[in-house]
């Protein structure tokens, strides 16, 4: 036979077993030719664009699902960001548009659309302000618009205004939503250096050098990694960890890329990108924190989980790229609090804290990302929170993001729940040493030499 | 552009009994697919793997209804039978 019998039951246990999936097919649609000062009428372009373009979407994921017996979990789309869309600086027209946006995906049974989009890492718009204004409403009052600001860059340093201005954004959102332990923050991500052609949620946009539309593939399998680490054995020393490691990446990347290429071909659109990255979810095995427990920590947080998670990032990208010459998006391994099952019990234990996850984010995809906090922490705090995590991307010139929900009325001790894919988490304590005067300077920390970084 | 193949590797595993392959095989020449190549054999003590290649070219089934009457074919047995693509597997092993 043209394939071994181990081959095939390997392939057939990845996806049965370990739950490799295509995480997510991503369609990015661009907005540039929908814009209009009339806020109904930019509403109306914006809905018929989407619905024109998304209206095979569906059906055609799960076509291609079903004709290779490869699971495909999510349909998404991802959108030109709004603030080079809507050219009206008041925020009634933002939120006008993002219902519209929400109706056309709930209309294509898209669960997240993102795009809701600002990009102020070197100074503000009064479009973006209006954006801004906006982003607690249209967080609050739409189910599946995904928001996403990017607020620093290697290029061009940090917006310490903005980081300011989203803390505070990001409380209110919260307290809008404060009945479902401020889910609304669990839709808005804070970028340093963000990438253009993500399909992850929730910080997908469609980023204004891209095509009139393209497909983009997210692939993921945490637990055919961690399957590939077991087979090895305790004894096998680290350079054959990380061999493992990118022979398993490979594999999963091939799949994506078949998948990718049929999509596009389906919908008549380009193939914009694979982005292989270890996404977990709440489900039993599917997750990066037990891949870090394989490798010889006790739990994720421990001393060498930065170490680890570098082998792994690294070892993750190395395979990915050998296997598609279209792999782009993030491509790496994300640890969000909330949806990893190990990583959930590490914060209960505390064996892990924000200080640690802040180290581990400087080694891999992408940030602080779903961390639950007390909603008692002021928005000084919060913005030198956000700062930080910013510093760490301007610096290693790499993508960082903050998704951290600020839950009103929960403290240390106290739990959220937000169910589905993005599954709960303990509230984690924040350092009470005050950074307000150093927040209130405001302005904007310039770029960061590119040279004798030593 | 070349026709694609639609050429399909059938698994099926679990406990061993007698007449697995046959039901599997009858019920694929009901359906008009063509098997090209089959492989089986005994793990451990008594699990049973098969892993067949064959032809759906002539069959009007899509690869979930063939999926469910495979599964169908053995459902008195604790047997799981999965269809996939071969082409997942030629992405998968082959460079």
């Amino acid at each position: 036979m043209k394939f071994s019998s181990e081959e095939i039951l390997e392939t057939v246990g990845m996806i049965a077993e370990d739950k490799l999936d295509i995480r997510t097919v991503t369609l990015g649609i661009s907005l540039l030719d929908c814009a209009d000062p009339d806020p109904a009428a930019c509403a109306c372009k914006v809905r018929e664009k989407i619905l024109a373009k998304g209206e095979k979407l569906s059906e055609k994921t799960d076509f291609v699902a079903n004709e290779y017996g490869l699971p495909i979990i999510n349909k998404r789309i991802s959108l030109t960001p709004l603030s080079l869309v809507v050219p009206v600086a008041d925020p009634a027209a933002f939120i006008e548009v993002a219902m519209a946006v929400d109706k056309a995906a709930e209309h294509l049974g898209v669960d997240f659309i993102g795009g809701f989009t600002a990009m102020i890492q070197k100074g503000v718009t009064a479009i973006d302000k209006a954006l801004i204004a906006a982003m607690p409403e249209v967080l609050a009052t739409t189910r599946r618009f995904c928001a996403s600001v990017v607020l620093a860059s290697t290029k061009s340093g940090i917006n310490m205004d903005g980081c300011y201005t989203m803390s505070r954004v990001m409380k209110e959102t919260a307290e809008r939503t404060a009945e479902q332990d401020g889910i609304g923050c669990a839709k808005l991500v804070l970028f340093a250096n963000p990438v253009e052609d993500n399909p992850f949620m929730a910080g997908a946009f469609y980023g204004p050098g891209e095509s009139e539309s393209s497909i983009l593939v997210g692939v993921s399998g945490p637990g055919a990694v961690r399957r590939a680490l077991q087979n090895l054995g305790p004894d096998a020393d680290l350079g054959q960890v990380a061999e493992a490691i990118k022979k398993s990446a490979f594999k999963i990347t091939r799949a994506g890329e078949l998948v990718g290429k049929e999509m596009a071909n389906q919908l008549g659109v380009n193939f914009g990108n694979l982005d292989l990255s270890l996404a977990p979810t709440p489900a039993e095995g599917d997750s990066v924190g037990q891949i870090l427990e394989t490798m010889g920590l006790a739990m994720p947080g421990a001393p060498g989980s930065t170490a680890a998670l570098m082998m792994l990032n690294d070892a993750v990208k190395k395979g990915g790229l050998f296997a598609s010459s279209s792999v782009g998006g993030l491509s790496g391994a994300f640890i969000p609090v909330s949806e990893d099952a190990s990583m959930i019990t590490a914060a209960k234990a505390g064996a892990i804290t924000i200080e640690k996850l802040e180290a581990m984010t400087s080694v891999c995809s992408v940030g602080l990302d779903m961390v639950a906090i007390p909603g008692a922490t002021s928005a000084e705090t919060l913005a030198a929170l956000i700062a930080d995590e910013m510093a760490i991307g301007c610096v290693n010139n790499k993508t960082t993001a903050v998704r951290i929900i600020p839950a009103p009325g929960k403290d240390v001790g106290d739990f959220v729940h937000f169910g589905g894919l993005l599954g709960e988490a303990p509230i984690m304590a924040v350092s009470r040493i005050s950074a307000d005067t150093f927040v209130k300077r405001g302005g904007r920390i310039p770029a960061p030499l590119q040279s004798l970084t030593n | 552009m070349e026709k694609k193949k639609k050429h399909i590797i059938v698994t099926v595993i679990g406990k061993d009994e007698v007449g697995i392959v046959a039901k599997i095989a009858t019920t694929m020449a009901q359906h008009k697919i063509n098997i090209i190549d089959i492989n089986q054999k005994i793990l451990g003590d008594e699990i049973f793997a098969m892993t067949l290649l064959a032809d759906r070219e002539k069959s009007d089934l899509s690869l979930p209804v063939i999926t469910a009457k495979l599964n169908e074919s053995v459902k008195n047995m604790s047997l799981k039978v999965t269809v996939q693509d071969s082409e997942v597997f030629q992405y998968m092993h082959r460079v």
